[in-house]
């Protein structure tokens, strides 16, 4: 029997991907609540949020570790698993590539730095200045990654002769059409993500153990960091979808199951398909795809007609894309409320059903995200690079494509669990309460340990 | 006027020699905490290896990250041979690379302590670089074939060939050199006496198996490629100061002093043998499908990127300087004061 070596190819990449995206948005959002936290901390002189930095960096250092294994996974199965691909595009989209590596490059050296030296600096600005070409390099790792993204969905910056890309403009294949909506939605939802999980932490230590003034501080100051990027989400998402409409017709017409080009297309909101390919039990919002495409209700959207059947996109793109939508309104929605009930200034943002729902929207922005790469990552199908190399062409043709596709899942199901194992033992065995007593307590010891030696006394 | 595809090749290979040192001592220094354990040694070095290693393990993986990044990035056609071919070794490398990654994370909370997980650090600190150098005895041909466009790794050839065997031993012997020596010169910083003694004795130790392992290596290159052979014989002067810097470690390291000039030998002992090795490939990438010539990216992309790094040392020349100046040359944190 033949192997598919298409078919298990594009698993043992997903399922690379789906993976290392937690720690790649973990690894984007982490470093800026970090700056943020320590320089609210300086600022304020306030030691909780100082110790808030030092231990999201503790927890952090975790998930950098699983995200640079499994991102040099990702960079290496690249050329192993789709080496056609590589071979080809290569021409065009290694500019991107190669300053990705200098991002990483560049954040790693600093992110070393910013660890091992807390208590190094006499002017504690200089240990936070470190933070800024962390988060900066975080930032530019997933500008440039998501603009090779953006490559493969709007290919630019070359001709194409006799099946070869040539007279190849780098720069221009960099700032493809696709790239500044792309950018803007990955760093505005990765930092939401880091938000929501951060809030979502402190919320569930509230819930747990009572309101500390720790927990407390943790929890408003993510609040108000996830409804800032909630907010620019949505408006990423907006973005998005226009460009869709303009460049990526078949993509968004996929998502909405707009099957004919028309004017004033409704928005398709939940439902299913039948056999025949109708909608049953859908909710039909009149004119509002035109006005979410081009910001005009009459305005014509592409369907689905409009391309042969080998280069539409699978109908099951919608479910990803009502659920992802879903849950950016949920983290908006969650945000608000608690910040209206925070205005209300009775302590009502504490109550336990405030508590629970914060929880639960540290996971769901991480579903949020997966969905997100789903959706835009399946509505590419069947292309590789669209409109230019077809996934088919571009794939291994070796059959031990199977075995490392168990060999890699087994790998990820043990970095998950050590990391989720040590992540709990390394703030259980060890609540901020604690940390801050030793701390105060060590303070306390070096001022005394000084003066006797100030009164000429030996230190014992 | 150098060419844009020669410019390319050299920086990659001077990229390739700088993971080559600071992964061997990573790598070899997986293995001696691993046998300092067995010994009932370990007291004495794993405080000297986590207060280096751990600032820069992610360093030195970014350097393995830039090289192939970099080599798919001029030469395309790169991706599509050694991909194919390297499909289950990159994979196992892969995998090995990330149990490696993990054990830094996690090595901090208490699983310092667990035997198995200080034998996976030390057996992938082995098993890293026999499974990367397979990739260097790829590009001497004969091990890949091509029909119809679909490329196949012949395996049997591999596992018999007594040139695999020689270069895979090289690597094993030369990474554990390189790394004792350089923890020796950490240690001599550190004034950690024991420590010193400990990591001189392995030095010492690994330096016959190494120049041994590397006389094989071209003996059986001399019968696998005589071209490169050739080549290398050209430039038997390079080889000839490799072997003279060899000999000052040797003596240095006997002597027991200067151990930072001694580092300073080795690095430029391995410089020589590994650029002599580099130019006696020319003009292929991979004998005798890829030439550096026919397989380089467009010239566009080939110029944009070497403008890229330049820009880009431009930025991690002062960021590597700060490193070091912070975890290197910083007395007081080599001896654990900070």
């Amino acid at each position: 029997m033949m192997v598919d070596t298409v078919l298990w190819s594009r698993l043992v990449t997903g399922l690379t991907l789906s993976f290392h995206v937690i720690f790649a948005t973990i690894g984007v959002a982490i470093p800026l609540m970090v700056s943020i936290a320590e320089f609210v901390g300086i600022r304020k002189k306030d030691n909780h949020y100082t110790l808030m930095a030092k231990r999201w960096t503790r927890g952090f250092v975790i998930s950098v570790a699983v995200g640079v294994v499994t991102g040099t996974a990702i960079a290496l199965q690249l050329a192993l698993v789709w080496p056609n691909f590589m071979q080809m595009a290569g021409n065009v989209i290694a500019l991107p590539l190669f300053m990705e590596v200098f991002a990483f490059f560049f954040e790693a050296i600093f992110l070393g730095i910013y660890l091992y030296t807390w208590d190094r600096f006499r002017n504690p600005y200089l240990h936070w200045l470190l933070t800024v070409p962390v988060v900066l390099g975080a930032a530019m790792s997933a500008f440039f990654i998501t603009s090779v993204n953006g490559f493969m969905n709007q290919p630019a910056g070359f001709l194409y002769e006799a099946g070869q890309f040539t007279a190849v403009h780098p720069l221009q294949a960099m700032f493809n059409e696709a790239t500044p909506s792309k950018v803007f939605h990955v760093l505005a939802s990765a930092y939401m993500t880091g938000a929501a999980l951060l809030a979502a932490v402190a919320a569930f230590s509230i819930l747990r153990k009572g309101a500390t003034d720790y927990a407390k501080k943790g929890l408003k100051l993510m609040m108000g960091v996830l409804l800032l990027f909630s907010f620019l989400t949505a408006l990423a998402g907006d973005v998005s979808a226009k460009y869709l409409a303009e460049h990526q017709p078949e993509k968004l017409a996929a998502a909405e199951w707009h099957f004919k080009t028309e004017q004033g297309a409704d928005l398709i909101f939940l439902g299913w398909l039948n056999a025949e390919r109708e909608i049953m039990g859908a909710l039909h919002i009149p004119n509002a795809l035109s006005f979410l495409a081009f910001s005009d209700f009459n305005a014509e959207v592409t369907g689905l007609d409009e391309f042969p059947l080998d280069e539409q996109p699978p109908l099951l793109v919608h479910y990803l894309f009502d659920a992802m939508v879903g849950v950016g309104f949920t983290l908006l929605a969650v945000s608000a409320v608690f910040l209206l009930l925070r205005l209300r200034k009775k302590s009502g943002e504490l109550n336990r059903w405030m508590l629970r729902v914060i929880v639960f929207g540290g996971p769901l922005a991480f579903l949020g995200v997966e969905l997100g790469w789903f959706y835009a990552e399946i509505g590419r199908q069947p292309w590789m690079i669209r409109g230019y190399m077809r996934v088919e062409e571009a794939a291994t043709t070796s059959p031990s494509i199977v075995a490392l596709f168990f060999v890699f899942l087994t790998l990820y199901i043990l970095l998950g669990t050590m990391c989720a194992v040590v992540l709990r033992r390394l703030f259980r065995d060890n609540p901020a309460e604690v940390e801050l007593e030793k701390a105060a307590h060590a303070k306390q010891q070096a001022l005394q340990d000084e003066q006797a030696k100030k009164a000429g006394d030996p230190v014992s | 006027m150098m060419s844009y595809e020669i410019v390319g090749i050299s920086v990659l290979w001077i990229f390739l020699y700088g993971y080559l040192i600071v992964a061997s001592i990573d790598f070899g220094a997986g293995f001696f905490a691993f046998y300092a354990r067995l010994t009932g040694n370990d007291h004495l070095i794993n405080r000297l290896i986590s207060r280096y290693l751990s600032p820069v393990w992610e360093i030195t993986n970014v350097f393995f990250v830039f090289f192939f990044v970099g080599l798919i990035g001029f030469f395309p056609d790169a991706a599509h041979y050694y991909g194919s071919a390297l499909l289950v070794p990159g994979s196992i490398a892969i995998i090995l690379l990330a149990i490696r990654g993990s054990f830094y994370a996690f090595e901090n909370y208490g699983s310092k302590k667990n035997i198995v997980f200080l034998f996976l650090y030390g057996a992938t600190g082995l098993l890293i670089p026999a499974s990367l150098s397979v990739a260097l005895v790829l590009s001497e041909g004969g091990f890949i074939t091509e029909n119809n466009g679909i490329v196949t790794l012949d395996y049997l050839a591999l596992f018999t060939s007594p040139l695999a065997w020689s270069i895979v031993g090289l690597a094993l012997t030369s990474v554990l050199f390189i790394s004792a020596s350089f923890l020796a010169f950490y240690a001599s910083r550190a004034d950690d006496k024991p420590a010193l003694e400990l990591m001189r004795g392995y030095a010492l130790f690994w330096s016959t198996p190494t120049i041994i392992a590397a006389f094989t290596s071209v003996l059986y290159l001399s019968q696998h490629n005589e071209r490169h052979f050739q080549n290398m014989m050209d430039l038997w002067w390079l080889l000839g100061l490799s072997v003279v810097f060899f000999l000052i470690v040797l003596w240095l390291l006997f002597k027991g002093r200067a151990y930072g000039w001694a580092f300073i030998g080795l690095m430029l002992q391995f410089l020589c043998a590994f650029f002599a090795y580099g130019i006696g490939h020319y003009p292929y990438i991979l004998d005798p499908y890829i030439t550096i010539q026919g397989g380089a990216t467009q010239e566009a992309m080939g110029i944009a990127l070497v403008v890229v790094f330049v820009a880009g040392l431009l930025l991690l020349i002062p960021s590597l300087a700060l490193v070091f100046r912070l975890f290197l040359f910083d007395a007081d944190y080599v001896k654990g004061k900070k």
